[in-house]
């Protein structure tokens, strides 16, 4: 399937996130090879120039390379994917206590609430 | 390159196009946006050399269009196009017997991608079959110019889809120029890298389709929703 894609972001960077995403899950493992500008714009019905641009967002940042005549692969660092996962871990926080400070609460609540959540959590099992 | 240069194109006393001036960059992809009878379908066989302007010029790769310029512009019909006697392979046949850049090789690949069979007849295909016989006639062609008007017309989202990745595959993108006239903008977002939005005959408004997402976070369909709204002063 065509993936849908936000408005608030260009595709490009979407698409970024993905690759990083499925890096840090393991789906994609360190110095695997990622498909062509070609394969990645049919698999998500994009324009190839768009993937042309991910991929060379991902390389400034340092987690993919780009092997002349190869093609481009995912970094072999594992200190990358801490690094990327501690990131996302960041932003998934901040998002998280954005919208539970709208909704009026201080942040001792907040840290409480997650505490209270977690236990209940385990009790539950 | 396509140039159009102070183009009015009047039907009796309606103008449909009134005074435009855009300039298409060779290789990119550009969507033509805007209400029925906006003047899309008229831009778009004034590009491929169907009708004359009232007024003004147009070129494509600097000549001025006449009706040879078919040789270079590879054009998909809203409606028309196929002749329901025929086979699908006959209907390959008529058109590379036509222009002389179709590639039979390449209608073969399309046959498999786009899941025709090349001994069906035409006036017997689904709707979604006749649309992708058309992609199939329009990409098979190794034009510079590629139009294709309300290509996704009365399609399911799973032929627009596969439309889609017909475009993404069988374009040579840097190459080609490609002009897409569309309501639906959904699947066909992501392929585009300018949009314009024709109204009432004239251009409304103008992006650039990953800019638009950056600076302002809408998509190209929120634009054309907001743009339309402020047009009309709703």
């Amino acid at each position: 399937m065509t993936e849908e894609f936000k408005t608030s972001k260009p595709i490009y960077s979407q698409i970024a996130d993905r690759i990083i995403q499925q890096f840090v899950r393991g789906e994609i493992r360190p110095g695997e090879k990622l498909p062509s500008v070609r394969e990645m714009a049919i698999q998500s019905g994009v324009n190839p120039n768009t993937i042309q641009r991910t991929y060379g967002e991902l390389e400034r940042m340092g987690v993919v390379e780009s092997r002349r005549g190869q093609g481009t692969f995912m970094t072999e660092q594992i200190e990358m994917r801490n690094q990327l996962r501690a990131d996302i871990q960041r932003d998934i926080v901040a998002a998280f206590i954005e919208n539970m400070r709208g909704i009026g609460l201080e942040d001792r609540e907040i840290a409480y609430a997650v505490e209270q959540f977690l236990v209940k959590r385990e009790e539950d099992k | 390159m396509i140039e159009l240069r102070g183009v009015t194109k009047e039907y009796g006393k309606r103008k449909a196009l009134d005074d435009i001036d855009i300039t298409f960059q060779k290789g990119k992809v550009y969507g033509i946006l805007g209400p029925n009878g906006s003047g899309k379908s008229t831009m778009m066989k004034l590009i491929a050399g169907l009708v004359f302007p009232t007024k003004g010029k147009i070129y494509v790769n600097n000549k001025q269009v006449n009706r040879y310029i078919a040789e270079e512009t590879a054009y998909l019909a809203s409606e028309g196009m196929l002749y329901p006697g025929l086979t699908v392979a006959q209907m390959i046949d008529f058109f590379s017997s036509q222009y002389k850049d179709f590639s039979v090789e390449k209608a073969n690949e399309l046959l498999s991608f786009l899941s025709l069979d090349a001994s069906q007849k035409t006036g017997k295909l689904s709707k979604g079959q006749q649309g992708r016989l058309k992609l199939l006639l329009v990409l098979s062609r190794e034009a510079p110019v590629i139009l294709l008007d309300e290509p996704f017309l009365g399609l399911d989202p799973m032929v627009r889809e596969t439309i889609v990745k017909g475009l993404v595959s069988f374009i040579d993108f840097g190459e080609q120029t490609v002009i897409i006239a569309t309501h639906e903008i959904t699947e066909i977002e992501p392929v585009l890298e300018e949009a314009i939005i024709l109204s009432e005959g004239k251009v409304q408004n103008y992006c650039q389709v990953e800019e638009l997402r950056e600076e302002k976070g809408l998509s190209v369909l929120q634009w054309l929703k907001s743009s339309y709204k402020e047009g009309t002063g709703r």
